[in-house]
């Protein structure tokens, strides 16, 4: 592929001839009348597109520096083009396994063989890699059977051996489903808030300055000596810093978990309220970001607002599809290394536990803790057996029962600790 | 500034200093130069990030700095620390020769008394070297966003002494082992490389740079069986090391092929495996399966 003579104003002025063979004539006659130089920067803004189409990160100072790459050496062997860009366009390891699929879609589109649907729309069309990506995508799973768990076929097992709701008098051990006495919901309101309140801080290991502390800060203490001839009368003291945790709420509101959203609606009202930095996401087939509507002081409305939203959804949950659009759309804004992630699910999944798992353990790599509460674990002889919860298992930090406000109210201490 | 070295060179200058690189890998080290861009390397545990760095300064024939990143590490331990004893003595013995204390504070704020720590060191050799920011996930944010700082203006400002420039630019490696999510603008920053297990070929090779004695057929049977054994479920799947150590204790146990001592071979597993459930998972019977797919 490389070319014996100069074949274009930009390959002669880098004084690298193999550019514009490298491009591939079709371009050349795309761009009729422009020199190369113009189209390979309109072609590679639209490589550029297309990668951030793809979810990459693709800013200007990387397009100008894929200029300069398709100027020099490297450009005139396509492998070792690939290669370069590849290191330059990536930044995570899943643009890295899809980036080889994409380049091949945009730059080489006509030479693709395994090609699906897009051999020869490939061309020029910044839809045609996208699809590329999709399709390799939706290639991976679908081994796992679809068959819809019977979300309340398993409930109608469970309804009978839940354990001993009825016979309580306590609101604290009555489960949450039979909590109908506004009185009764406004406690869980205030429990709710509570418990978000005990795990709102936590101790991060970095040190700053303070007055009174564990550890001598020797910086400051000899700077601060100076004025008293080397004998160190005012000491300075690390201590460490207290930050805020950061929580976000993913709640369940599918058809199996109806009973107690309405109470996980309130809890999620008190969590948004009691923490300086809190995100509630409610999802059934799909995901909803719902923290704008609870941060209504009026909490009726709020409360109303979002069952609301949860409400009127049967067929089934999609655990994994909501994890991934969390991951994919929402993570990277609202996670950060201080985050705690507590999912209010009972792990009926009617995704693949394959899917599951994989976003689990991307989110596992993205947030300090995950706890998951589940519902079910109140029931007597409840194991963990839905594909999904198994699936699930490995990447939880704690995985607790929160049937009923006592469940909740023993919480508290590991939730403060995480 | 010395001239660009082209990719071809920095392949061969690497298999010198006994690192055996895929092709993409000599791009992405060239491209580090070409770009003046620090190269984000990650991948699983064991498969060689720190190496490339080791090599890369073998390569050039530079200093290597390694900065080790712990959840917790600050300034004072990354880039620099005053001497504080010798402080101290300063300030009894000029106080003694009735110095002023405006003096005696600017003279124990300056150079003399400053311990320099990996990111500040890495900034003023004459003669650039090789920064390597090992295992960076495990650092916290703020340090990620002062290093970006750093990465980018090459400068750094110390209170008592001022703004101190970058005498020269540090080639600077980054490895993450995934632990926790890099901020985007790090990220960006840098170039990517995604570090696999080697092949089997290439492991093969890796063998015979390193351990020069051992025959080629065991190190291309172990280099088989190692990739045999990587395929298993395991919890923590061999690196690269691990396979040297075997094939060294392979080679000192004087075995010749894999297969005539199938004993040897389950006996010494030990090397690779180093979790107690992954060696119940791989029994004898295990082991032979395998050893009869490899052989």
């Amino acid at each position: 592929m490389v070319a014996d003579k100069p074949s274009s104003a930009h390959a002669r002025e880098s004084g690298h001839p193999a550019l514009g063979q490298e491009l591939g004539p079709r371009f050349r006659g795309d761009e009729r009348g422009k020199s190369i130089g113009s189209a390979t920067r309109l072609r590679l803004a639209g490589f550029a597109r297309t990668l951030r189409d793809n979810g990459f990160r693709v800013g200007l100072a990387e397009t100008r520096d894929a200029l300069s790459i398709l100027a020099s050496p490297v450009a005139m062997r396509p492998s070792s083009m690939k290669a370069a860009l590849r290191a330059l366009f990536c930044a995570t390891h899943s643009d890295w396994e899809k980036f080889d699929a994409i380049f091949e879609a945009f730059w080489r589109g006509r030479d693709m063989r395994s090609a699906r649907s897009l051999t020869g729309a490939a061309i020029g069309d910044k839809g045609a890699p996208r699809k590329v990506a999709e399709a390799g995508a939706s290639q991976a799973p679908g081994l796992a059977d679809q068959v819809p768990r019977g979300a309340d076929g398993d409930n109608a097992g469970g309804r009978g051996r839940r354990e001993g709701a009825s016979t309580a008098e306590n609101i604290a051990t009555t489960d949450m489903r039979h909590i109908v006495d506004p009185d009764d919901i406004a406690k869980a309101h205030a429990l709710a808030a509570r418990l978000a309140r005990s795990m709102r801080a936590r101790l991060i290991r970095r040190e700053q300055m303070r007055r009174r502390g564990r550890r001598l800060d020797l910086r400051r203490t000899i700077h601060r000596s100076v004025a008293y001839g080397g004998t160190p009368v005012e000491l300075a003291w690390r201590q460490r810093k207290v930050k805020p945790l950061r929580l976000v709420v993913l709640l369940d509101a599918s058809g199996s978990m109806s009973l107690y959203t309405a109470f996980f609606v309130r809890f999620l009202h008190g969590v948004v309220d009691a923490f300086r930095e809190a995100e509630a996401f409610v999802f059934h087939t799909r995901l909803a970001h719902v923290s704008p509507s609870l941060r209504d002081r009026d909490v009726a409305r709020a409360v109303d607002k979002l069952s609301l939203m949860a409400q009127g959804i049967g067929g089934g949950t999609r655990i994994g599809e909501s994890l991934a659009t969390f991951n994919r759309w929402h993570a990277r804004r609202v996670i950060n290394s201080r985050t705690a992630v507590m999912i209010v699910s009972d792990g009926y999944d009617t995704g693949e536990p394959e899917k599951l798992g994989a976003e689990m353990a991307r989110l596992r790599r993205r947030c300090r803790r995950i706890v998951w509460l589940n519902p079910l674990i109140g029931w007597r002889d409840y194991a963990p057996s839905a594909r999904g919860m198994q699936a699930a298992l490995p990447y939880v930090d704690l995985f607790a029962p929160a049937h009923n406000i006592e469940s909740l109210a023993a919480l508290e201490p590991y939730l403060a600790r995480i | 500034m010395a001239p660009l070295m082209n990719r071809e060179t920095i392949s061969d200058r690497l298999a010198a200093a006994g690192y055996i690189a895929d092709r993409d890998l000599a791009t992405a080290l060239w491209l580090m130069e070409f770009l003046k861009r620090p190269l984000l390397l990650e991948g699983e545990a064991g498969v060689g990030k720190t190496e490339v760095a080791k090599a890369l300064a073998a390569v050039h024939g530079a200093e290597l700095i390694r900065l080790q990143c712990y959840e917790g590490l600050d300034q004072n331990a990354a880039l620099y620390e005053w001497n504080y004893q010798r402080q101290l003595l300063a300030i009894k013995a000029r106080e003694g020769a009735g110095e002023n204390a405006d003096a005696i504070e600017e003279h124990i704020f300056s150079e003399r008394y400053l311990l320099e720590r990996p990111l500040l060191a890495a900034i003023r050799r004459e003669k650039p070297p090789v920064l390597l920011v090992d295992e960076v996930d495990r650092a916290d944010e703020e340090f990620e966003a002062f290093l970006l700082e750093l990465l980018s203006d090459f400068q750094v400002s110390i209170p008592e002494l001022g703004t101190i420039t970058a005498t020269s630019i540090p080639r600077v490696v980054l490895t993450s082992n995934g632990t926790r999510e890099l901020s985007d603008a790090l990220r960006r920053r840098c170039l990517y490389h995604y570090v696999d297990f080697p092949d089997v070929d290439r492991e093969a090779k890796i063998i015979l740079t390193r351990l020069p004695g051992i025959d080629t057929s065991l190190a291309l049977q172990v280099a088989r069986m190692v990739d045999a054994v990587r395929r298993e479920d395991l919890r923590k799947v061999p690196g690269v090391a691990e396979t040297l150590d075997w094939a060294a204790t392979l080679a000192g146990l004087e075995v010749q092929d894999l297969r005539q001592e199938p004993e040897a071979v389950y006996e010494t597993m030990i090397c690779l495996l180093k979790t107690h459930e992954d060696r119940s998972r791989l029994t004898r019977e295990v082991t032979e399966r395998l050893l009869g797919k490899v052989a």
